[in-house]
């Protein structure tokens, strides 16, 4: 579970963890407009892979994350995690999520926040425990643990929210704009440390994200949206090795892709 | 003093791993004194400038002052017969207000778990309350007070006349707790295949707490008016409601009488929220100093 490995981009091969297939989703407005959030869109997410959504606002990216979620229904479309549907993925609590605010619960100390998805799937207390204090070791929260989150920065309320999300070793972690309110360098920061939590963890990762130089470093693939209607305009595969140094930012690749994802979104 | 008893509630950050710099608690008894010495300098200004004669209002020496003397010659000081007044009244009150709160309590989880229910009786819940309690009491003694009276427990129609009065403030603050819960939250729950239970347990109720908490001092207070006001058709003797409407029948002959019932009264429902606030400060500890 350690080692790290290129991760295959284009050939990978098995069942995809995420499968949405020929998705739509229109909303009604008040006044009996109806807008289409997302337009045909497919999407497949290998085991392992690493995979950012960008996109300008209201392109549904969030949406398709939604979708993935089971929080929101398709209009129509095929929509799997690990081959079931995504309402029975969830009740199989197969994918871990992280919203663009922590949503930690201001009543629960650090550690209790990251044992709640424990105490839902009525883990014994001492195992959560042990399971939360190992979770916080891995955000290197161990000393906050017993603090409570308007105790925390913005970032480390995020770590939390990580740590969190990956305490029961869920196949999938969705990630919806994680670092969306941090500023510029704490976002840096915590991109690094994610990238060191996720070489450990080797989740399959759906990332949301509004910023392109987040998106390269942290993916394995850049699948870039457009709005009006929501659809996926471009896919850019991220073929840096991991582990990715931070350094890699600063080189003539990187800018390369960077200017890829960037004429995606230019459409 | 009402002041005193809201910081209180944010000194629970001290407990915490990084005490908060909340205010020490030798400040707020400074604090508490200094809004009675301007009570007290208030009262005996008010007192002089428009020249009242002790009719209108006694000067508050001559108030504190009847408390240690007996109504009539060989009889207990007014003080204690007010005393036992006042706790015979608590209990009452105190009883309408578990029964109350634990009613306001359930039908906020009640509709915040069914729209149906909360369309359907919501309404009825508030037009309850429009309904005067002078028009209700008389009703609730004619109802209960003969059994209360042969069971030993002439106490029941004020209790239930005072769960009557304190239900409603807790039934909205709760609901509006309850059903406030932001939706991230609640999505977090929904992506670990929460129950209905557990998101109550776990987030609404927890979420809810600090609303709930306004919602039991308000009623906390409202009680013992209630229990006043409930004596009153209910012909009892033993609580402050008797002798509130005794001392105001014989005003002329001892001004000073009834204003010492009334601050004795007063000091009860302070009393009642003190406990609710201890009580929140004991419960609801998480909160930052910035928050009440």
């Amino acid at each position: 579970m350690n080692e790290p490995s290129p991760i295959p981009v284009s050939a990978a091969s098995g069942t995809p963890v995420v499968h949405v297939q020929n998705v739509n989703q229109r909303f009604r407005t008040p006044t009996g407009q109806v807008i289409t959030a997302l337009q045909n869109v497919d999407l497949d997410i290998m085991p392992r892979e690493f995979v950012s959504l960008i996109g300008p606002s209201g392109c549904g990216k969030s949406t398709l994350l939604r979708i993935v979620a089971d929080l929101l229904t398709p209009s129509d479309g095929v929509v799997q995690v690990n081959g079931k549907s995504a309402h029975d993925a969830r009740l199989a609590r197969d994918y871990g999520i992280v919203f663009q605010s922590a949503v930690l619960y201001d009543w629960r100390s650090v550690i209790k926040n990251v044992e709640l998805p424990l105490e839902v799937m009525r883990q014994p207390a001492a195992a959560r425990t042990e399971r939360a204090r190992a979770m916080l070791q891995l955000v290197e929260l161990s000393d906050f643990a017993n603090h409570y989150p308007w105790q925390l920065s913005g970032g480390m309320q995020q770590r939390v929210a990580i740590a969190r999300a990956l305490t029961f070793e869920p196949s999938l972690l969705l990630m919806d704009e994680p670092f969306g309110a941090l500023d510029e360098m704490t976002r840096e920061r915590m991109n690094i440390e994610l990238l060191n939590i996720w070489n450990k963890t080797r989740n399959t990762v759906l990332f949301i994200t509004h910023s392109i130089q987040e998106a390269v470093y942290l993916s394995s693939r850049v699948v870039v949206m457009a709005a009006r209607p929501g659809r996926v305009v471009k896919t850019v595969p991220i073929d840096l090795p991991y582990p990715r140094d931070p350094e890699v930012r600063d080189t003539e690749h990187f800018f390369h892709l960077v200017s890829e994802v960037r004429a995606g979104l230019r459409g | 003093m009402t002041d005193l008893l809201l910081k209180a509630n944010t000194e629970a950050v001290s407990a915490d791993p990084e005490p908060q710099t909340g205010a020490p608690s030798w400040r707020q008894v400074l604090n508490f004194a200094l809004g009675l010495v301007l009570i007290v300098a208030l009262w005996q200004i008010i007192k002089m400038l428009f020249r009242l004669t002790d009719l209108q209002l006694p000067g508050l020496p001559g108030v504190i002052g009847a408390l240690f003397q007996p109504l009539q010659a060989d009889q207990p000081l007014l003080g204690t017969v007010l005393l036992q007044a006042a706790l015979y009244t608590l209990r009452e009150a105190f009883i309408g207000f578990v029964v109350g709160s634990l009613l306001g309590f359930a039908l906020a989880v009640l509709f915040a778990h069914s729209r149906l229910l909360e369309r359907g009786l919501l309404p009825f819940v508030v037009a309850s309350q429009t309904v005067p309690i002078l028009a209700i009491a008389p009703m609730v003694v004619v109802w209960l007070g003969p059994s209360a009276q042969a069971a030993g427990a002439a106490w029941l129609p004020v209790a239930v006349i005072t769960a009557y009065l304190t239900f409603f403030p807790v039934t909205i603050n709760s609901l509006r707790g309850l059903i406030s819960v932001p939706t991230s939250a609640l999505e977090l729950m929904h992506s670990y295949a929460a129950s209905r239970r557990e998101i109550l347990f776990k987030l609404r109720i927890p979420h809810a707490l600090p609303y709930i908490f306004t919602a039991l001092k308000i009623a906390a207070t409202g009680s013992v008016v209630g229990a006043i006001i409930g004596e009153l058709p209910s012909g009892i003797q033993a609580g402050l409601g008797s002798t509130i409407l005794t001392f105001s029948q014989y005003y002329i002959q001892g001004p000073a009488r009834l204003w010492a019932t009334n601050i004795v009264a007063a000091l009860c429902g302070l009393f009642a929220f003190a406990l609710v606030a201890i009580a929140e400060r004991l419960i609801v500890r998480w909160q930052p100093s910035t928050s009440r």
